[in-house]
């Protein structure tokens, strides 16, 4: 299955990445090889097949509603790029 | 003097119980060889500190590596990819924590494909790591860090984290032990995240019984990961006695396409001392998981992976590169930040979660995953243990299949089905072909760890398999 070169832009501008023409050709060729194998998923009949989405069947994993300590500001800032006092700071919208 | 290609974790922990060294003077000898032989391997990203005294109170204990995607305080950890090179993690991840607790030191944090992205360790951004037995070859990936510290002398274990294979199939290349555990008996807190529904972390050792203690360390209930849940009680495997044990051979994960005819020979001759030992021995069906297994895995982890990776935005933690706006500053961000294959699957995943493509896609893969599951619960009613290679070829030369990435998905045809079950599966070395270790694979039903350990521990005997690489002895 081949996607077209504004496909992978497509889907490169939802998933905010930028990418060089380069990439744009490469992977449009990549993926499209990829696709092919992975459409083989659709070859089963799967009409009466629930979906798996977690290999445990757990329900309800409840935790206590208590207090814990939590990272300080400075604890949550240290790997921050850019801080503007209690902010992260980011380029204007 | 310390040999540290031949000492086990078990071996270490007796001499520092006996008082015959020091917690120090072991760590000290395990960065000695770290200083000789890491250049050539590139199996460390970061070395650690001594910790001399840990938060524990013990003060001697066993020395360990960790692979770079799970979270050190206070230690780099960088998951292989330029997005986190100076990331310095501000909380332990669980297992780490456990490891402290239980007085062991940290010697650094192992190389890593990055985001665990890769079957053999190139994929990092620092940098393939060697395979001790061969350097012109991989270790394997995505943990090819751990697998090949643990192998060249580096360190006495290790940890790694497997989503497709990447325990599995870097010890099997290195002639390591490597378990990847069932889902949801070792807590994901602080792991980077790569497939949610998929990752674990196991251990990667020289011997059955350091695999089944290590594992004992790590896992359990952990109220911070609410997908854990109580394990059975640990026991650490002894004797040799297989009788009334059930092995299947599924044929389809047996003569797979391209099986080298020395992996074969090894695994047969493993197969042949699990019947002399007691164990009944039948082939078995697993046409549809095999098939399957491998497109599904490339759809559900890409996907999931997509949506993990959307939190590296240049804001909070890591790389920032410049913009004008936010969206180009997280745009440049991620484009300078992220590699090649960790690109390829963020597309790929955001292509299969997209609209119009979801059902055809995600929602279609899920249904997959049921199959898997359903025909593995099959053959559980009739078998105790599910055998076949790790991978089909031995480590393969630096270079073979990165201009491939379909080749390079191909490497984990065997480990993957498996790991979509959600079971937990062992690696373990069964020979050698043309100098090079073949790992075996033994898969069981969930919860069956101990199941596991014994009969590995069983064939570990039988076998004899000599883990130190020949060129090192």
């Amino acid at each position: 299955m081949a996607i077209t070169r504004e496909e992978v832009l497509h889907v490169a501008r939802l998933a905010r990445l930028e990418l060089s023409g380069d990439e744009v050709a490469r992977f449009q060729e990549q993926l499209s090889a990829i696709l092919d194998a992975v459409s083989k998923v659709s070859e089963l009949d799967l009409s009466d097949v629930p979906p798996t989405s977690h290999p445990l069947e757990i329900a309800n994993a409840w935790a206590e509603d208590e207090p814990h300590r939590c990272l300080t500001l400075d604890e949550a800032f240290a790997n921050a790029p850019d801080r503007d006092e209690d902010y992260f700071r980011s380029p204007p919208a | 003097m310390i040999d540290t290609l031949r000492l086990t974790a078990e071996g270490a922990k007796e001499l520092l119980d006996k008082g015959e060294v020091s917690g120090a003077e072991l760590f000290a000898a395990y960065q000695a060889v770290i200083g000789d032989r890491n250049e050539e391997l590139n199996a460390y990203l970061t070395l650690a500190d001594d910790p001399g005294v840990t938060d524990s109170g013990h003060a001697e204990g066993v020395p360990i590596a960790l692979k770079d995607v799970i979270s050190t305080k206070g230690v780099r950890t960088t998951a292989g990819s330029k997005i986190l090179e100076n990331y310095v993690p501000v909380f332990d991840s669980t297992v780490a924590a456990n490891c402290k607790a239980h007085g062991l030191r940290l010697l650094g944090k192992t190389n890593t494909d990055e985001f665990a992205m890769g079957s053999s360790s190139e994929n990092s951004a620092f940098g393939p790591s060697r395979n001790p037995w061969d350097p012109s070859r991989v270790p394997g990936g995505s943990g090819g860090g751990s697998a090949a510290a643990v192998s060249g002398g580096l360190a006495p274990w290790a940890l790694g984290s497997d989503t497709g294979g990447s325990v599995k199939l870097p010890s099997a290349f290195c002639g390591n032990v490597g378990l990847r555990p069932t889902y949801g008996t070792v807590s994901r807190y602080g792991i980077v995240a790569f497939a949610s529904s998929l990752d674990q972390v196991g251990p990667v050792t020289k011997t059955i019984r350091d695999c089944a203690f290590l594992y004992s360390v790590i896992s359990g209930r952990d109220e911070n990961d609410s997908t854990t849940v109580d394990v059975p009680e640990v026991e650490l495997p002894e004797g040799d006695d297989l009788r009334g044990l059930r092995i299947g051979v599924p044929r389809q994960l047996n003569d797979v396409e391209g099986i080298e005819p020395g992996v074969k020979r090894a695994v047969a001759a493993a197969i042949a001392h699990a019947e002399a030992l007691g164990a009944s021995v039948d082939t078995c069906e697993l046409p549809l998981s095999v098939d399957y297994g491998l497109p599904c895995y490339y759809l559900i982890a890409p996907a999931e992976a997509s949506a993990n990776l959307a939190r590296y935005d240049g804001v909070r933690y890591g790389l920032r590169s410049p913009g004008d706006t936010f969206r180009e500053m997280v745009m440049a961000t991620r484009h300078d930040g992220f590699g090649d294959e960790v690109k390829r699957r963020i597309m790929l995943g955001t292509y299969a979660l997209s609209s119009g493509y979801y059902d055809a896609y995600y929602g279609t893969a899920q249904k997959v995953r049921t199959v898997i599951k359903r025909e593995h619960d099959a053959l559980f009613e009739r078998f105790d243990v599910l055998v076949s290679p790790t991978c089909a070829t031995t480590a393969f030369p630096v270079g073979a299949k990165t201009q491939d990435p379909l080749a390079m998905y191909l490497t984990d045809v065997l480990t993957i089905p498996s790991n979509m079950a959600g079971l937990p599966s062992l690696s373990i070395p069964c020979g050698l072909s043309d100098g090079l270790p073949v790992g075996l694979q033994l898969i069981g039903p969930q919860f069956a760890e101990n199941t596991l350990f014994k009969v590995a521990h069983a064939l570990e005997g039988a076998i004899a398999f000599d883990f130190v690489p020949e060129r090192l002895r």
